[in-house]
């Protein structure tokens, strides 16, 4: 394979947040993970808006702000500067998880370490013993969120899938995730596994489901 | 007329003793008493349980508080930081006990202890380590873990605005937890932005009624924790 085929195999970052956006319907309430999901408010389809919750406790939340103007009062879940849009509300953590336990907010986009076969989801914790165990808000977004979607590098960078049969990290929920948005396809969950939805350029079933660590179905 | 205004944040803290479990307002920097926290410190009351969200940055506030080995306890959901190595270390070296709860198992908590209710059942952390030995209960078809409410014996809270019957409003993100840990205290200690008459406040705009506060100080100009991390600064 030549250098410059490999240049334009796959998506980038930008390009799994991008195909993510077009997945979500019109006034979607939508809380975004820290990392590749935060990429997806760049990418809302035109005609479409999107109302984003923070955990934190701001809906309507807005982008960043200019340098200089940022207020430590006013931050998102990760804890960085943000601006409130008009007809955003402030409200207390209490509120704001009643927001997701109660099946509120429609759409949750989130980063993995792995995701199995019938949706189980580990993003919080590698296990080991000295780590620190470090939740958030995590495990309530995927137990109340009506629909999980995940933005993931297909496997890490020692080459380990992380689209599983089962996951060996601890888990963050139990049959949670709808769709995985990879750098080399769009894989649903479905009660019959793992089934391709799209192919990234330059990629073939053969190599996705090479790079997968359980059974692969077509496209339907 | 009610008056619960006291001078300063050291008289406002004075009779927290060893041994109390305390909760701490803000996520973050974000609604934290970093005056009431520096306060603690000067006390010096030791074998705390403290409640938060994190476990503090830099070596201020929280971290700080940490720092001094006063803490027996955290309870906490996310006691990461980029900015702090205190509780890594003494966790590391078993010097820290902690208790990790996800946010909005670790918010309810808190809004149920407030609210008289005992314990109460969510579908959070079915299936996962953090429910390993805690009692599940199938309700029309889906599992559900049994939490138990957390109360305090004082809360620090940081808020924006408050009148003297202790009235709350609070500022932008910085409400956070601070609401409902004002309910889930014996003793509440409020640090205000500024404190204005009773009345003052509009009855449609209290966040926080009157009947969950003790006692409120003013601290007009309050230390932000970024700036003093950013400046290298650590307390005391």
């Amino acid at each position: 394979m030549s250098d410059k085929v490999k240049d334009i195999k796959g998506w980038t970052r930008e390009q799994m947040a991008e195909l993510c956006a077009q997945d979500i319907p019109d006034g979607s309430y939508v809380n975004l993970g820290i990392g590749i999901p935060e990429l997806v408010a760049k990418f809302v389809p035109k005609g479409r808006e999107f109302i984003y919750h923070t955990e934190n406790g701001l809906l309507g939340m807005g982008p960043s702000p200019k340098a200089g103007q940022e207020d430590p009062e006013l931050i998102n879940a990760g804890k960085k500067a943000v601006t409130a849009l008009s007809g955003a509300s402030y409200f207390h953590h209490g509120d704001s998880f009643a927001m997701i336990r109660g099946g509120h907010i429609d759409v949750c986009v989130l980063g993995a370490m792995q995701v199995s076969e019938t949706g189980d989801l580990a993003n919080w914790s590698t296990g080991e013993p000295d780590a620190i165990p470090a939740v958030g808000g995590a495990m309530d977004l995927v137990a109340g969120v009506k629909t999980i979607f995940v933005i993931t590098q297909h496997i890490t960078k020692d080459g380990a899938a992380k689209l599983v049969e089962k996951c060996s990290y601890p888990l963050t929920g139990q049959k949670v995730v709808t769709r995985i948005y990879t750098d080399l396809a769009i894989v649903e969950v479905t009660p019959e596994g793992f089934r391709l939805r799209a192919l990234a350029p330059g990629v073939d079933f053969d190599e996705v489901a090479a790079k997968t660590d359980a059974p692969l179905l077509p496209m339907m | 007329m009610i008056n619960k205004h006291v001078k300063s944040v050291t008289q406002a803290v004075a009779d927290i003793s060893d041994g109390a479990v305390i909760m701490i307002g803000g996520f973050g920097e974000a609604g934290s008493p970093i005056e009431l926290i520096h306060a603690l410190i000067d006390l010096g009351a030791k074998n705390l349980t403290i409640i938060n969200n994190n476990t503090g940055n830099g070596e201020v506030g929280l971290a700080a508080l940490i720092g001094t080995g006063q803490v027996k306890k955290m309870i906490c959901s996310y006691p990461r930081s980029s900015h702090s190595k205190v509780f890594p270390e003494l966790y590391r070296a078993g010097k820290i006990e902690l208790e990790i709860v996800p946010q909005g198992t670790l918010a309810e908590r808190i809004r149920a202890g407030g609210a008289g209710i005992p314990a109460f059942y969510t579908a959070t952390t079915v299936g996962t380590p953090l429910s390993e030995d805690k009692e599940i209960r199938n309700i029309k078809g889906r599992d559900y873990v049994l939490e138990y409410a957390l109360k305090a014996d004082f809360a620090l809270i940081k808020c924006e605005k408050a009148d003297l019957m202790g009235n709350l409003t609070y500022n932008k993100t910085a409400r956070n937890f601070n609401p409902i840990m004002c309910m889930a205290a014996t003793t509440t200690i409020v640090q205000a932005h500024k404190i204005v008459p009773t009345g003052d406040i509009d009855p449609e705009h209290v966040i926080t009624p009157n009947i969950f506060v003790n006692r409120v100080v003013e601290v007009s100009d309050p230390l932000i924790e970024s700036k003093l991390i950013a400046e290298g600064i650590s307390y005391p």
